[in-house]
């Protein structure tokens, strides 16, 4: 689906389905210098079960136009913008990595727009390493390299793609190639600036999923630890034998983690 | 760079894809002999149907032996995603009929496989899609040969039997300049040698009956998606860009992303055309591949020495291989092909068409049959075989002379090849 936002053309996956006013909308926040074709699993299972699914392009990735927005908040603010511009009174946000950052902020900001949260592959702060910023920077190959090579499990290194006949090192490093220039940097810098997520976290006071990933290197399980301190009332899966990107290795248990929790009663 | 790396290409050649089997601890590769899956439930079925978890249904669409091939070659060749097909013919067949329909056009090298000229000489008219052949060495050719509808530009990296030297660079240039992609028929150089998606193509596909198998005890191919081909940036690919009624209105381009082209392959072409690999032959194609780098090394080790010795000979009046200095493709193959330029090869022997019978005739070790790329070593008269049906000025544009011989060198001893080559000159000269 194409929309209009601030005078830029943004494209939202429904899962080629309208948007229906009686079902309940889960939006779909991906991560640094990605778009919505990381959840391709499981934004189609959930708009054949029920749901209305909003897997967004944020600005300037995917097929969306526009500049990449610069801040975490701001990106938060987008996301409700794009509910107002559907008429979409709340929903359930789902973010992974900086999306999941996006998402926190979301609920925190906008409380009334959201009736849960789920945060996959997150951790507080999301730091990024120095090398990974200065290579994106420039727009060089290695970031790429980087992100695909610390984002992968250490099996999935050598595949073994759930998805038959897909080469999950080809697939992420090629999404990452398609990002426009400056897009992947303006996405990390955003992540490294992000301070405020404790508080933000503190704040939530809707049902909150953390998903991670005992081989995640980017956001790592002990660093996700002071944030699932500061929630209220966490629901936390580990996925064993998984890296950060799991959306791709492990797209069953990461779909089997969201339906029963977006399937849940109020708390 | 700090911290991993990607595996180097012998090791993904041996792991690429595959973990120890998770029910037994199997180390090999298992040959999963079956047609069908059992669901858990119906909704793990309904799901699986539609796309909405991974899995397997039934074997004419995905396999898990076959998967660990794909993901194989897909990891060799720097790609997405792969699909096995029953034949080289079958994988070329996916990729034109995942890419068009009737009403397009495809400017291809002229310099050939004589199967895949048949494909597009005389077959794909029959169905709407139309064929201009050029010469693969002028670059300028596929530019001018170009039509509103065409749809694709399709080469070998070494004609065959010619063994002109694709200079894919140049050719992407101009399919991506008209917007459209690039496919190669990787047959004769594997991964090992030459790996076209880092030069620009953006679609491959491999008989892996020929160098991948490498034993000569299966046919099959494999069908490669670079998944850099930007198909929303034109309108010329709606089976990729248009909702597709067969599933669900699915938008290929918008799901799967870079992935576009090989899904729909799948769920398409491998559904619907059926040309699927046997399990079996996924497992014997894989047996290959763990031993791809040292056997395609004592290829070109054997074709070297082969190479220099009928070049001195004087029944031979010429040798034609890229890596001579006479060859016209031998800069370019310097450049492209460093590690080596395959191991089949053509020679001209001294008094044309009886000449090369005689020769054929005298041999004891190589092996006279239609095939190429089998461990033990070949040979074949091009002009009364593989491209019989080609007339005197076809044969010609093609490079191929009545006395030309084509030899694939395999991994015997290499004097008791160059002893055997001998017997035959002798013969052919009496
Ligand atoms: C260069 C080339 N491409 C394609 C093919 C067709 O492959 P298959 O025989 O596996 O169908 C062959 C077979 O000889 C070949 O040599």
């Amino acid at each position: 689906m194409k929309l209009t936002i601030n005078n830029e053309s943004i494209y939202v996956y429904t899962g080629a389905k309208s948007l229906a006013p009686d079902r309940d909308t889960i939006v779909f926040i991906h991560g640094a210098g990605l778009d919505h074709t990381v959840w391709l699993l499981q934004s189609r299972y959930c708009a054949h079960h029920g749901w209305n699914v909003m897997a967004l392009d944020l600005p300037g990735h995917g097929r969306s136009n526009g500049p990449a927005l610069t801040d975490i908040e701001s990106m938060a603010d987008w996301v409700v913008q794009l509910l107002d511009s559907l008429d979409i009174e709340q929903a359930a946000v789902v973010g992974h990595s900086m999306g999941s950052l996006v998402t926190l902020e979301t609920g925190a900001r906008h409380p009334q727009r959201v009736t849960r949260i789920a945060l996959l592959g997150t951790s507080l702060p999301l730091a990024v390493s120095e090398p990974l910023l200065t290579a994106a920077q420039t727009n060089d190959h290695h970031a790429f390299d980087m992100i695909t090579l610390w984002g992968h499990g250490h099996a999935a290194r050598l595949g073994g793609h759930p998805v038959p006949g897909m080469w999950m090192i080809g697939n992420t490093l090629r999404l990452l190639e398609r990002s426009r220039p400056g897009v992947l940097y303006a996405d990390l810098r955003a992540c490294n600036q992000y301070q405020t997520g404790l508080d933000s976290a503190q704040q939530i006071s809707c049902p909150v999923l953390l998903v991670m990933a005992r081989q995640d290197r980017m956001t790592p399980v002990a660093v996700a630890e002071e944030l699932i301190h500061s929630i209220r009332n966490p629901h936390t899966v580990i996925l064993d034998d998984c890296g950060h990107l799991m959306l791709a290795e492990q797209p069953d248990q990461v779909l089997d983690a969201l339906k029963s929790f977006l399937s849940a009663g109020p708390n | 760079m700090a911290g991993p790396r990607y595996p180097r290409f012998d090791t993904l050649t041996l792991h690429a894809g595959q973990r120890p089997d998770p029910a037994t601890g199997a180390r090999a590769v298992p040959i999963f002999q079956t047609t069908s899956y059992v669901f858990k439930d119906t909704d793990h079925a309904a799901a699986i149907f539609n796309g909405e978890r991974p899995g397997h249904v039934y074997s004419r669409i995905s396999n898990p032996t076959n998967a660990v091939l794909e993901e194989r070659i897909a990891a060799l060749e720097g790609g997405v995603g792969a699909i096995a097909t029953a034949s080289g013919q079958a994988a070329m067949h996916l990729a034109i009929t995942t890419l068009m329909g009737a009403g397009s056009h495809i400017v291809s090298s002229r310099s050939l496989y004589g199967g895949s000229h048949n494909l597009l000489s005389y077959t794909l008219p029959r169905f709407g899609i139309e064929t201009t052949f050029v010469d693969p060495r002028a670059p300028a050719a596929f530019a001018d040969a170009l039509l509103p509808n065409t749809r694709l530009i399709f080469a070998e990296t070494l004609g065959n039997p010619g063994l002109d030297v694709l200079d894919i660079p140049a050719i992407a240039d101009i399919a991506h300049d008209a917007g459209i992609p690039l496919l190669i028929d990787s047959t004769f150089t594997t991964p090992y040698l030459c790996k076209p998606f880092e030069h620009g193509a953006d679609l491959l596909f491999h008989s892996a009956t020929k160098f991948l198998g490498g034993h000569g005890i299966a046919i099959g191919g494999l069908l490669v998606d670079s998944g850099r081909f930007d198909w929303p940036g034109t309108d010329k690919f709606p089976t990729l860009t248009e909702p597709y009624a067969g599933f669900h209105d699915l938008v290929f381009a918008e799901e799967f992303g870079p992935a576009a082209f090989i899904a729909r392959a799948r769920k398409e072409g491998a559904r619907d055309f059926g040309a699927c690999m046997s399990p079996t032959t996924a497992f014997h194609i894989l047996q290959g591949i763990e031993t791809l780098p040292l056997r395609i090394q004592r290829h070109i080790d054997n074709t070297r020495k082969l190479v220099a010795h009928l070049d001195a000979h004087p029944a031979v009046d010429t040798v034609i291989y890229p890596e001579l200095a006479g060859h016209p493709d031998h800069e370019l193959c310097k450049r492209l092909l460093p590690r080596g330029a395959g191991a089949v090869f053509s020679f001209v022997i001294k008094g044309g068409h009886t000449a090369g019978r005689k020769f054929i005739e005298g041999l004891q070790v190589f092996s006279h049959l239609a095939n190429v790329g089998d461990a033990k070593s070949l040979v074949i008269h091009p002009a009364s075989t593989t491209h019989h049906r080609m007339d005197t000025d076809a044969l010609h544009a093609a490079g191929i002379s009545a006395g030309m011989v084509r030899l694939s060198v395999g991994l015997e001893d290499p004097d008791d090849l160059m002893e055997d080559l001998d017997r035959g000159l002798y013969a052919s000269q009496k």
